[in-house]
């Protein structure tokens, strides 16, 4: 089966078969676990920004009827290691709960255990907590300044990480350009924020020595972590992956409450469950994503040729250091984007600030990086009086030079730019939209034209660990599938992660079903717990098509070849000779003879006088898949193989401003989107849409803003806005499909589409909209408010 | 307090602290597991079931305050074990969920969509499911779902003259 070839199931219009339960209610979601004698966890927060803890009084607490246990971090921390964080900071341990100091307001500082959720908030409040407030500092350049207050004193600064790399001849790059500009672009604290909050159920079975662990989780090596924080074998922790997940792209990592639940199963006997409220959830769940300054200077010449680019990457990380400061890290692997930028010099600085801390969000550093980018490329067209597309067109890494090696070390798969652009405007017809622009301008409105267009790193190797640290020698990215025939033919095929939405049991039984050609609805997905797991990468880095999609691919194929050397040795033919259709071996000289798909189970299972010599009775294979192209390390010189896809994405929208008011309406919005092969379109197109519509919030609405007093004020629904049905336009998605030659079925990443890129044409198009009034904004979120001011502002200046 | 609800079809009596919401009480007490604790403030909506036929949070009642009503679940519209009502089935076909937290609600706002608006225009849909925040699907596939669920449920029970 090639790339390119036909296929039967794979591309087809199939449905995804985890819609059925959901849309009956029946997801097995964390909140729906009942164990017996299961007991709820809620906890107490630090009402400061920071703050040393003097003393808690649990006597009130402890009083009240229902309640079990209180804990507190003294007690957790002298029973625990501290969580990991990747890099080689040991005087910045980050902890369950705060452990003499608090570092954010909302960090939690005690637990309760009690009958009920209920039960345990009131007691929660009962508990009397001596604080005494320290200096805080909540801004990354102050945070940077010498004498200031420092979030984790042993430390002795603020910087987690400050790396510097040079790729190319970039000074004399810059010498040699006729044109330079800079820019600083912000991209504003905003999350995920599913649905669904965090939650666990931890249950200790002390005659077993098992801790079972149920949980909305969606995080590599989660049940090795639990079991190094616990000092308990890996052996004594059973995750269980047959939990539904609602919503994480990427920021479910709840370890510290499952190591705040696990401790306190252990320590109570009984289960215990801690779902987050809304609350929690925002303020201390610390499931926060990227807060980051960019400082890009560019050099170029006067047809809008980028020759280098400087690029320095301030990240305000929270108070502890949670998987953010890797988030610098990814976008590395496409720091040029589409572009073929001849040399580049990164700065990556990741401090500790007394906010909440972040967690993996979607794109994982790349949605923010490509804001930057295409802010730039905006504003070499305004400075050179060109169009913005092309410029864009100009810089574009053609078709026919790929693959294509950027200058950090990655080499990108393959791509068709030029194409997917032209298919886009080939409907849209670029010179229609700018006149309509010109229309609503001439009816008042400020109207502006956004285009962006972005990569999607997908397959997830996630080598910018060890570049980051050089402590880290992982070269090995991994998923895993494993397929069963069992003695009455029927085929069962297993993965070892949860999902959040992303529909992978479809993508095992479409993948398997498309090389054993077989009807993928017969396939049974299960999720073995995970000590009878095979190695799993989870749900990120945009990697499951390409990995899980890998894995099953193999394993489906090394079973065919299984079923065909049974069918060839019964039939008494060499191999060569027989042909596997529709799960029935035959004679490719003589047809007529064939072995069926119940006689070659029938071999397998109970016939072994009629199995090839040396063949394992059954049919039982699995797989276990290296990430394509990936198994090396970074060279001395800063440079290294990441992701092996890229997928490619052309936003082209209008915007529409009301003068008055500054409400941004999308009144088009098109894109162009190459993700390779798409295994099911449906989830593609699902996929693409959500990213769009978290990539609208993330450009004009969400925040988790803090007041000066360190206190975040974006912490319900009512002021953190998640994007409706009114805020999310329809959108025209024009598919083209570049196959990569490094995967199975050529197919790429989708997980982060859509949202890598609309922050930053939405970005531009605003930047269109109010250039006239001499006045730009680089500052996400956009928010309707900030954007009125500046207009009214601009408009009050120029009318005087 | 001890309290009779009416829910989906079946009168129950149950023991309830006076400030049990009603989502708890159908999530605790009555293991009705379809609707979800989403933000518990009212605004996400994913807790959404119907109240004498119109659709409202239950995170934002007591318990109590539903004596009297009719209360409809996502139970309560499944049409039987592994059966699926047309709406859910128009779901499916379109793929208008994703992580499934959101959609039971989804299901719901659209079945009083639908009850009371047999063709509605997209803007309709739209309006009805803005109080409701799905997070995965960016809701053009949602939209499609309740848009093929009106189709579809409009072709039922037509004479055949007038099926195209």
């Amino acid at each position: 089966m090639s790339a390119t070839g036909h296929h039967r199931y794979v591309s087809a219009d199939l449905r995804v078969r985890e819609d059925r339960r959901f849309v009956a209610g029946k997801g097995n979601f964390v909140a729906d676990i009942e164990l017996p004698n299961m007991k709820h966890v809620a906890v107490v927060t630090c009402p400061h920004a920071a703050a040393r803890i003097k003393a808690i009084d649990k006597r009130a607490a402890l009083a009240m009827p229902g309640v079990h246990y209180v804990l507190d971090g003294a007690e957790l921390a002298a029973a625990t290691l501290p969580l990991m964080t990747g890099l080689d900071t040991p005087n910045v341990p980050r902890r369950p709960l705060a452990f003499e100091t608090a570092r954010y307001s909302g960090e939690w500082v005690a637990a309760v255990v009690a009958d009920t959720r209920a039960l345990a908030e009131d007691a929660a409040e009962a508990i009397e907590i001596d604080y005494e407030a320290l200096p805080f500092v909540l801004d990354a350049e102050q945070a940077l300044e010498k004498g200031g207050p420092l979030v984790h004193e042993a430390h002795g600064s603020n910087v987690l990480l400050d790396k510097t790399f040079v790729w190319g001849e970039v000074e004399k790059d810059f010498a040699a350009s006729p044109r330079k500009l800079s820019l600083r672009v912000k991209w504003g604290r905003s999350s995920t924020v599913p649905i669904e909050t965090f939650g666990v159920v931890a249950s200790w079975d002390p005659w077993r020595e098992m801790l079972d662990v149920h949980a909305s989780i969606q995080m590599p090596r989660y049940a090795d972590q639990i079991g190094v924080a616990l000092k308990i074998p890996t052996t004594s922790v059973r995750v269980h992956y047959d939990v539904d997940v609602g919503g994480s792209y990427g920021v479910k990592r709840g370890i510290k409450h499952t190591v705040l639940c696990g401790y306190l199963t252990r320590r109570l006997g009984f289960p215990v469950r801690l779902i987050e409220d809304r609350l929690e959830n925002m303020r201390g769940g610390d499931a926060h994503g990227p807060e980051r300054l960019f400082d890009v200077e560019v050099a170029f010449d006067d047809q809008g040729i980028v020759r280098s680019m400087k690029m320095r990457a301030l990240e305000n990380v929270g108070a502890y250091a949670g998987r953010s400061p890797f988030q610098l890290g990814k976008p590395i692997g496409a720091i040029v984007g589409p572009y073929k930028i001849n040399s580049v010099e990164y700065r990556a600085i990741a401090v500790v600030t007394n906010k909440t801390t972040q967690d993996a969000v979607r794109g994982f550093g790349q949605g923010p990086t490509n804001l930057a980018l295409e802010r730039c490329m905006d504003e070499i067209a305004n400075v050179l009086g060109l169009d913005p597309l092309e410029v864009r067109q100009r810089n574009l890494i053609r078709h026919d030079e790929f693959p294509y090696l950027i200058p950090s070390g990655t080499t990108y798969d393959s791509g068709n730019y030029e194409t997917v652009i032209g298919k886009v405007l080939a409907d849209t017809g670029y010179d229609e939209l700018k006149a309509e622009r010109d229309r609503l301008r001439g009816e008042g409105k400020l109207a502006g034209i956004g285009i962006a267009a972005c990569l999607e790193p997908s397959g997830g190797n996630a080598t910018f660990e060890a570049l980051l640290n050089p402590a880290i020698t992982t070269s090995t990215f991994m998923d895993s599938c494993r397929i069963n025939i069992d003695g009455l033919g029927a085929i069962t095929a297993t993965m070892h992660t949860t999902s959040s939405g992303q529909g992978h049991e479809t993508l095992l039984g479409t993948v398997i079903g498309e090389v054993l050609q077989v009807d993928p609805e017969i396939v049974r997905v299960t999720r073995p717990d995970s000590l009878n797991s095979l190695p799993s990468g989870t749900p990120v880095g945009s990697r499951m098509a390409i990995m899980l999609g890998g894995a099953a691919y193999h394993a489906a194929h090394k079973l065919k070849d299984k079923l065909t050397a049974i069918g060839a040795h019964d039939l008494g033919i060499p191999l060569a000779r027989a042909l596997y259709k529709d799960g029935t071996v035959s004679d490719r000289e003589a047809p007529q003879n064939k072995r069926s798909w119940a006689e070659l189970v029938q071999i397998a299972y109970r016939n072994y006088h009629r199995m090839p010599e040396g063949f394992e009775p059954g049919l039982s294979v699995e797989h276990v898949y290296q990430v394509p192209t990936g198994g090396t390390l970074p060279t001395k010189d800063g440079r290294v193989q990441m992701y092996p896809c890229f997928s490619f994405e052309f936003h082209l929208l209008l915007i529409a401003i009301d003068p008055d008011l500054g409400t941004p309406e999308i009144v088009r919005y098109r894109l162009g989107h190459d993700c390779g092969t798409q295994i099911n379109p449906k989830i593609v197109r699902g996929m693409t849409m959500g990213g769009i519509a978290h990539g609208i919030g993330a450009a004009l609405f969400e925040e988790f803003a803090y007041n000066d007093d360190g206190q975040l004020i974006a912490q319900t629904f009512m002021d953190y806005l998640l994007p409706s049905s009114h805020e999310v336009p329809a959108v025209d998605i024009v598919d083209h499909e570049t196959p990569s030659p490094y995967t199975v079925l050529g197919q790429k990443g989708s997980g982060e589409s859509g949202y890598l890129g609309a922050p930053a044409a939405i970005a531009n198009a605003i930047n269109d909209a109010i250039r006239p009034l001499g006045i730009a904004i680089n500052t996400l979120p956009i928010k309707v408010s900030k954007l009125g001011d500046l207009i009214a502002e601009a408009s009050s200046k120029k009318g005087n | 307090m001890r309290i009779e609800l009416k829910v989906n079809g079946m009168l129950r009596t149950i023991e309830v602290e006076p400030r049990t919401t009603l989502l708890d009480c159908l999530r605790d007490v009555l293991d009705l597991k379809g609707a979800h604790a989403g933000c518990e403030h009212g605004v996400c909506g994913a807790c959404t079931v119907l109240f004498d036929g119109v659709a409202v949070r239950a995170c934002l009642m007591f318990a109590a305050q539903a004596a009297g009503s009719e209360i409809t679940t996502v139970e309560g519209i499944t049409p039987g074990p592994g059966e699926l009502s047309p709406i859910q089935d128009a779901f499916c076909e379109t793929h208008g969920t994703q992580c499934g937290y959101c959609t039971p609600a989804m299901v719901l706002v659209a079945h009083a969509l639908l009850a009371d608006n047999p063709a509605p225009t997209r803007e309709e849909i739209v309006e009805a499911i803005s109080g409701n925040i799905c997070r995965c699907t960016g809701y053009a596939q949602i939209v499609e779902a309740i848009a093929l669920a009106a189709e579809h449920m409009r072709g039922v029970n037509r004479p055949p003259s007038l099926t195209k």
